[in-house]
C-alpha cells in the first residue's frame, strides 16, 4: 500500500511537476495540487515500461551532446534540402548498425538522435537489442553510416552511460 | 521592437517556411515510403525551430513573459517526432512496403 503511495522515479516527477507549472498560466494552489497529482501517476502508469532505474553516470556531459546534436540538424537540414531540390535521384541504403551501448535509455535516446538528425531514420531494433536497423536517404556506403553514427553519438553516450 | 529583433524574426520565419516546403516537396519527390519518411520529420525539426525560435523572440521583445511554453513544444515535438518515424517505419516493414529499386540492403524479416 505504501509503495502505490511513493514516487518510483523522483527525477521523472520532478520534471513533470515543473513542465507542468510552465504549462499552467502562473503558478497558483490549484496548478500545484495537479502537478503533484500528475507527478505522482503518470509515473505510477507507465512504471511498468521502466524495468531498471536510468543510469546516468555522468550527466554532466549532457548539454554538449544537444549542443553538438542541435548543430549536426542545422548541417544535415540543408544537406537532405539540396538533395531534394537537386535532379538527381538518392541513394537509399539499410544499414545494420551493431550497438555498442547496453542500457535501453541509452539506446533509445540514440535511436532518437539518429532519427532527429536528418538523412538517418532508425527503423527497427532486434530482439536482443544488438542491432539498430537504420535507413539512410542518401549514402555512399554502409560503413560511412556507421562510422558517423559510431563516432558522433555512441562514443559520447558510451561515456555518459556506461 | 527593435529594428534587429524584426529581421531575426523575419529570417527565421522565412527559413522556417522554406524548409517546411522542401519537406513537403521531398514527400512529392522522393521514390518510395521509406524515403518519404524522411521529408516530415526533417520538416518538424529544422522548419519548427525555426518558426518556434522566431515566436518566442516576438513576444519576449513585446515586453510580455518570456515564451517558454514554446520552447516547451519544440521540445515536446523533438521528443515525439523521432518515436512517430519509428512506429510509421516499423508498421510499413511489417506489411513489406516496395522500396525503391536502387535501396541497398534489405528490412530484416523477425
Amino acid at each position: 500500500m505504501l509503495d502505490r503511495l511513493s514516487f518510483p522515479q523522483p527525477w521523472l516527477s520532478l520534471i513533470l511537476f515543473l513542465t507542468w507549472q510552465l504549462l499552467s498560466e502562473g503558478v497558483s494552489g490549484g496548478s500545484v495540487v495537479m502537478g503533484i497529482v500528475l507527478a505522482w501517476a503518470i509515473p505510477q502508469i507507465t512504471h511498468g515500461f521502466w524495468p531498471e532505474r536510468p543510469a546516468f553516470i555522468s550527466p554532466w556531459r549532457m548539454p554538449a551532446y544537444l549542443l553538438r546534436v542541435i548543430k549536426d540538424i542545422i548541417v544535415a537540414s540543408f544537406q537532405v534540402a539540396k538533395l531534394i531540390l537537386s535532379p538527381r535521384q538518392p541513394r537509399p541504403v539499410f544499414v545494420c548498425y551493431p550497438l555498442e551501448l547496453e542500457h535501453p535509455l541509452a539506446i533509445s535516446i540514440l535511436a532518437s538522435t539518429i532519427s532527429l538528425t536528418p538523412g538517418t531514420v532508425s527503423a527497427d531494433i532486434s530482439d536482443d537489442n544488438k542491432l539498430l536497423l537504420v535507413h539512410a536517404l542518401d549514402a555512399a556506403s554502409d560503413e560511412e553510416v556507421i562510422d558517423a553514427i559510431r563516432t558522433r553519438y555512441e562514443k559520447p553516450l558510451l561515456e555518459m552511460f556506461q | 521592437m527593435s529594428q534587429l529583433a524584426e529581421y531575426t524574426i523575419c529570417f527565421l520565419l522565412l527559413l522556417g517556411g522554406a524548409f517546411t516546403l522542401v519537406g513537403a516537396i521531398g514527400l512529392a519527390r522522393l521514390p518510395d515510403f521509406f524515403t518519404r519518411l524522411h521529408g516530415p520529420t526533417k520538416a518538424t525539426t529544422l522548419g519548427v525551430g525555426a518558426i518556434m525560435l522566431s515566436s518566442v523572440i516576438y513576444f519576449s521583445s513585446q515586453g510580455e513573459s518570456i515564451g517558454i511554453s514554446e520552447i516547451l513544444i519544440t521540445v515536446f515535438l523533438f521528443m515525439t517526432a523521432p518515436v512517430s518515424a519509428n512506429i510509421l517505419a516499423k508498421a510499413a516493414m511489417h506489411i513489406g512496403v516496395k522500396t525503391a529499386e536502387n535501396t541497398e540492403g534489405q528490412p530484416w524479416e523477425q
